[in-house]
């Protein structure tokens, strides 16, 4: 157990914070532990966490990317512009173009990194601006409304009557994260090229002298993290049933935030599926809970951004000093300063 | 003779070669694009944009150069602008004197050095990154701003803090007379003083830094309470150019700040990088939208083009290494 605890820290951590949490506001608000609350959480987290588990294998290979949110935007419009000349087109067509913009657009970013040795946050900061500026130069801002219908439509995957007449529903988004969720967590633990994106990560040269390809590495993270950002994309048109351009500007660093809290390192090397999603929901439940017991919403990015800084100050702080019962014999806490790498 | 060249070279020293041909670069293909570009309206425009930009730029770089970065800068301009309004508006809105403004710039910079202060001591004292730290500082700040404000903007300030933002002395902007004495300050704290001297050390290697006897700890939270004073000044030229606080105002320099430290030469890793070339890449970036501006393109484009040049500069920098260890 104590061994298991040590392996999973993190995960077990958010997994206490967040059962706290929900015992808490089962008790004082009257709706939070309903059927349709926890599904309303999973609708509203789904896209927030495919982008999440994009981002988290860039960042177990050591990379970081700030890009990904803007280039959802860009397979939105497109995919939204490309659907209407063909026709209107189904979700086989739109999963497909929407992925192929997102993993072409990944690309590129691998391709500055890798090709011209530049840091993966300078370069797609450069790419973001690059991304968000054309974006908004060709659309001149404007907005698409006129969706196809089967884009539009709510799918309702599973639903249940609750005894209060309300409706507890689980639609397309929630299954497509599973999937995707499902897809990342079999890819970098069951894979070899996954075990070797923790390799490259933690250290890069020593990877290299392994003889793992390290311009695969890049372009399998970035492509992955592309793909993923090209489905979110897709899922957030669908659940805002419209398109706009500069709708997901600022979610990078939020995504950033929640992925960092679930454990994963920035520097490379470390980061689990499980805390990642932790990360989000952690989030998630707590603006849904604030939201719940009334809270202004004007106080949840006050109270959210307070949360966050407490628990990477908490976490950072090694768990030893906190408690002792899981101290290690021997410190291995002496990590030099983490560092963001290309 | 050779001491002056030597002084020279220290001030434009090779890393000062990579924006200068930029800045020769954008003033001979605006000159001959666009004949109004090479007029004193056009630089004119551009000392009056370049100091909000450039200040919170300065107040990103110290951060960088220890290896970190400081993510809040916009909103602690932000929450810092907020501080000063009210306290004009508690002191009489349009008709608060001189006292207040000073009172509250005062306060203003006390609460850019607070916020500063908390980052600084969470990174110094429990070794957590940076960027996370400033993160949720950021999200924090945003949002205590947004609650306090309830997303509306503050306005109605006495006239003379509008010279500030508009005024001139001898034909000199004033916000770009606040942006070069903090070039000054900077250039002077980095390359004179032992906090600089400490900041270098840290951003190059930390633990060896504290081997040789710097008291790293100290050093990281003033580095951060410094950045949120900076951050601070400019948060107080926001309010006076654009006469009104809106949380929000400014947030979309945040990335173009980083992406003006890199422009400038300063390594991400930290440790590496001077003022002075940063401040020529932020006059490139300023001009370029100016130039493309003149030509009809509109801002979004000209953010564009500030990543292409970024990736440009990366790009060439790439082909100048590999032609460097060919020809050696």
């Amino acid at each position: 157990m104590r061994k298991l605890f040590l392996a999973y820290t993190t995960e077990f951590v958010l997994f206490a914070v967040i059962i706290a949490m929900s015992v808490v506001l089962a008790f004082t608000t009257d709706r939070f532990f309903t059927l349709g609350n926890a599904f309303d959480l999973l609708n509203i987290s789904a896209v927030n966490i495919i982008f999440a588990v994009g981002l988290l294998v860039v960042l177990i290979s050591g990379g970081i990317d700030i890009s990904f949110a803007v280039a959802a935007s860009i397979v939105q419009y497109v995919t939204a512009l490309a659907l209407e000349r063909i026709g209107g087109g189904g979700w086989l067509s739109g999963f497909l173009i929407a992925a192929g913009i997102g993993i072409v657009l990944g690309m590129i970013n691998a391709f500055l990194i890798h090709r011209f040795r530049i840091i993966s946050i300078v370069a797609t900061i450069a790419t973001f601006n690059v991304y968000f500026g054309l974006l908004m130069f060709f659309t001149k801002g404007v907005s698409i409304y006129n969706l196809p219908d089967w884009l539009t439509s709510r799918v309702i995957i599973y639903e249940r009557e609750m005894a209060d007449g309300s409706w507890a529903e689980i639609t397309l988004p929630v299954v497509v994260m599973a999937v995707c969720t499902l897809a990342t967590w079999l890819f970098i633990t069951r894979t070899t090229t996954g075990r070797q994106l923790y390799a490259f990560g933690d250290n890069p040269e020593g990877a290299r002298r392994f003889g793992i390809n390290i311009g695969a590495m890049q372009f399998i993270a970035f492509g992955w993290l592309g793909l993923m950002a090209g489905i979110a994309g897709l899922m957030q048109a669908h659940y805002a049933q419209e398109v706009v351009p500069n709708a997901l500007y600022g979610r990078e660093l939020d995504v950033l935030a929640a992925v960092v809290l679930g454990g994963a390192r920035l520097g490379g090397g470390k980061g689990s599926v499980l805390g990642c999603v932790l990360g989000v929901l952690l989030v998630s439940i707590t603006q849904n809970g604030l939201n719940l017991m009334g809270v202004s919403p004007f106080a949840f990015k006050m109270i959210v951004g307070a949360i966050i800084l407490v628990a990477i100050t908490l976490s950072s702080a090694r768990i030893g000093n906190l408690v002792p019962v899981f101290a290690t014999r021997k410190s291995t806490g002496n990590r030099p300063a983490d560092r963001v790498e290309g | 003779m050779n001491a002056l060249a030597a002084r020279f070279n220290a001030i434009f020293g090779a890393d000062m070669a990579g924006p200068l041909a930029a800045l020769a670069a954008v003033l001979v293909v605006f000159g001959f694009a666009s004949p109004h570009f090479l007029t004193g309206a056009t630089f004119g425009s551009v000392a009056f944009q370049l100091p909000e930009l450039g200040v919170l730029t300065l107040a990103m770089l110290m951060p960088i150069l220890t290896g970190g970065l400081n993510l809040a800068i916009t909103f602690t301009a932000n929450i810092a602008g907020l501080t000063l309004a009210w306290t004009l508006q508690a002191n009489g809105g349009i008709d608060a004197g001189p006292g207040a403004f000073l009172l509250g710039s005062a306060l203003a910079l006390a609460v850019g050095a607070a916020s500063g202060l908390i980052m600084g001591l969470v990174i110094a004292f429990t070794r957590a990154h940076p960027i996370l730290v400033s993160l949720s500082m950021m999200i924090f700040l945003r949002g205590l701003g947004e609650f306090l404000t309830r997303g509306g903007d503050i306005s109605g300030f006495p006239t003379f803090v509008a010279p500030i933002g508009h005024g001139s002395i001898l034909g000199i902007p004033v916000p770009l007379l606040i942006l070069i004495a903090c070039v000054i300050a900077s250039h002077i704290l980095l390359s004179r003083s032992k906090l600089g001297f400490s900041t270098y050390m840290i951003g190059s290697n930390i633990e060896s830094a504290r081997y040789s006897g710097i008291n790293t700890r100290k050093v990281l939270v003033l580095v951060y309470m410094l950045s949120g004073v900076v951050a601070a000044v400019a948060g107080i030229i926001m309010l006076a150019r654009f006469n009104s606080v809106r949380v929000g105002h400014g947030e979309s320099y945040l990335l173009i700040t980083v992406l003006a430290c890199f422009l400038g030469g300063i390594n991400p890793f930290g440790g590496f990088g001077r003022v002075l070339p940063v401040f020529v890449a932020l006059v490139v970036l300023q001009l370029l939208s100016s130039g493309l501006n003149l030509l009809g393109a509109n801002q979004h484009l000209t953010t564009a083009v500030w990543g292409i040049l970024l990736i440009v500069v990366m790009v060439l920098r790439w082909f100048s290494a590999k032609f460097i260890r060919i020809v050696k």
